[in-house]
């Protein structure tokens, strides 16, 4: 539920936004670890190459940190909610 | 030397710029009515960029301008691969400690982490701790920055090390002193912007001397092809090594006390979400494009052998002596973004400490104790200044050494306390107390005797200590009384 006007619900949007975050950063080690030693444990002669690149650091280091860029900002779009985090706007004191 | 002094003419605009922005931010505090709040964490008013690049600014330092490119030049695109681990921490730091650390943080008041630490623990022994840790590890750290940039300076300019010491290490104590933390986060943005414009500027110029990138990977082969590998010459970047710096520079990185504050000082929840996608991007900029250069620079410019002195000399190098200045802006900036930030924390801690006693978090002071205050807070910040660059007039010769130190060390103390009590309602004093004794205690030991644990960085171990000592400890003891949990739980 998103907090309503008075802010109630907050932390509870809150603890759910800490786990997205924490799971957005699991997903950024999966990727990184499977296309850096996917593509990057064989021999160096059987690299492939990207923009002149080595293919495993290309997908890892520089695919990896645009993708992650374009998600984190996705996730702050759909899944972060706008709330008040003044104390006295929420309790309506 | 046969050095060009153009290459001064953008550092001495740039050092210009940050006086005159101290100078407006003193302004802003003069008219504030609540000293503690405006000059600590700037009332609390940092919008999404400001935040980004203060989070990012503060984070980045001479080790990620000067000494890890050095590293990459040696060891190849494996270690950038290592540097890129960093991609995440600006939203893994402000998504995990997130805006329930921002409420709770404005609900008690709190200007800095001991603040936070108080009202969660209630304990003297466990702010204490955190404040001991605090000031050691941040004045190692800032002693290692100050160093870095002194010899920066020397190596480009030829000038002498002391002066360039002088330079830098009294503009960041003059214009941290005077302006608070709203002059460390302006100052921090624009030098977020120096950095970028000094990576892409040494990127470009190092690409085109090396003719591409496909002729520069070509030379590499030829130099040594484990170069293009993930694993780098004679396997140096072992996995169980480089998966332990996901620990050290990216999850843990929550617990560092400099960053961690910030993400109190925002605005709204908006200035958070926009500070997400620009620090990531930023900081993942930042990370690639110096490394990478380090990493070409080895095709460019081969033979060089002491790594600290790579980036300056391929910096002369491939930029004519303007942009070579623009550069050492760069890591200037990254070094002076890091250290006012500690600065103008480690005087937090301690004004706190001494002249507030830990009666009524957040009620507002009587006028006197106001302006006592106010200068109890100049005073401890030029002084704290004045003592690491008097440390640094004779360098030791294991600075990069210091700088990882400090950081294990200020996540050995702070990581568990921070988000434990943020998230686990059993957490309690005890607990703290245990972690933070056992965490540092643990860190200096590993570090002394063992250097790896299985391969890893001893920051794993550690956390893994600190972690086991926490439960354990606030397990055995009796859980925090409720009045204590309110303004944590409370909604």
């Amino acid at each position: 539920m998103a907090p309503d006007s008075r802010g109630r619900g907050r932390f509870r949007q809150a603890d759910r936004e800490a786990l997205y975050a924490l799971i957005l950063a699991l997903l950024n080690f999966a990727w990184w670890y499977l296309t850096a030693y996917g593509l990057g444990s064989g021999p160096v002669e059987s690299y492939r190459y990207i923009l002149g690149f080595p293919a495993w650091f290309f997908m890892s280091s520089i695919v990896g940190f645009l993708l992650f860029s374009f998600l984190a900002a996705a996730m702050v779009r759909f899944l972060f909610k706008d709330m008040p985090l003044d104390s006295e706007r929420a309790t309506g004191k | 030397m046969k050095v060009d002094m153009t290459l001064l003419i953008p550092v001495a605009f740039y050092l210009a710029l940050m006086y005159a922005l101290a100078l407006w931010s003193s302004r802003g505090l003069a008219r504030s009515s609540n000293f503690m709040e405006e000059y600590f964490i700037g009332g609390r008013t940092m919008g999404g960029l400001v935040l980004a690049m203060t989070l990012v600014a503060t984070y980045t330092s001479a080790s990620s301008f000067i000494g890890g490119p050095g590293v990459a030049y040696t060891m190849g695109l494996g270690w950038v691969l290592l540097a890129v681990t960093q991609v995440p921490t600006a939203w893994l730091t402000l998504g995990v400690l997130g805006k329930r650390f921002a409420i709770i943080g404005r609900r008690i008041g709190a200007v800095n982490i001991n603040d936070f630490l108080w009202a969660r623990y209630r304990s003297k022994a466990v702010v204490f701790c955190g404040s001991l840790s605090l000031v050691l590890f941040f004045i190692a750290a800032m002693v290692a920055q100050f160093i870095g940039g002194a010899r920066l300076f020397e190596s480009l300019t030829g000038l002498d090390y002391h002066l360039g010491l002088i330079l830098f290490a009294l503009s960041v104590v003059l214009y941290t002193t005077v302006g608070g933390f709203r002059a460390v986060a302006l100052t921090d943005t624009v030098q977020g912007f120096v950095m970028m414009i000094g990576t892409v500027a040494i990127l470009w110029g190092t690409i085109r001397a090396g003719g591409g990138v496909g002729p520069i990977m070509e030379t590499l082969y030829r130099t040594d092809p484990a170069l293009l590998t993930p694993f780098g010459p004679g396997n140096f970047i072992a996995k169980p090594y480089i998966l332990s710096f996901w620990v050290l520079v990216c999850f843990a990185v929550i617990g560092l006390p400099h960053t961690a504050v910030r993400c109190m000082g925002y605005r709204d929840a908006r200035s958070m979400h926009q500070a997400i996608f620009i620090g990531t991007f930023v900081m993942g900029f930042l990370m690639l494009g110096m490394h990478l250069c380090g990493v070409f620079g080895r095709a460019v410019l081969p033979g060089l052998t002491v790594g600290d002195r790579i980036m300056p000399e391929l910096t002369l190098h491939v930029l004519p002596p303007l942009w070579a200045g623009v550069f050492l802006a760069g890591p200037l900036a990254a070094i002076m973004s890091t250290v006012d930030s500690q600065l103008i924390l480690a005087s937090a801690t301690l004004v706190k400490d001494l002249f507030v006693r830990y009666g009524g978090p957040g009620e507002p002071l009587p006028a006197p104790r106001e302006e006592k205050l106010r200068r109890a807070g100049f005073a401890t910040t030029a002084l704290l200044g004045l003592i690491v660059f008097g440390a640094s007039l004779k360098p030791p010769s294991l600075i990069v050494w210091i700088n990882l130190f400090a950081f294990g060390g200020l996540e050995a103390a702070f990581l568990w306390p921070l988000v434990l009590g943020l998230y686990w309602r059993r957490a309690n004093s005890a607990g703290a107390l245990a972690s933070m004794v056992a965490g540092v205690t643990a860190f200096f030991l590993l570090t002394v005797h063992v250097k790896k644990f299985l391969g890893m960085h001893v920051i794993v171990p550690t956390l893994a200590i600190a972690l086991a000592a926490f439960v354990t400890v606030s397990l055995a003891t009796k859980a925090p009384d409720e009045a204590t949990l309110a303004p944590f739980w409370e909604d």
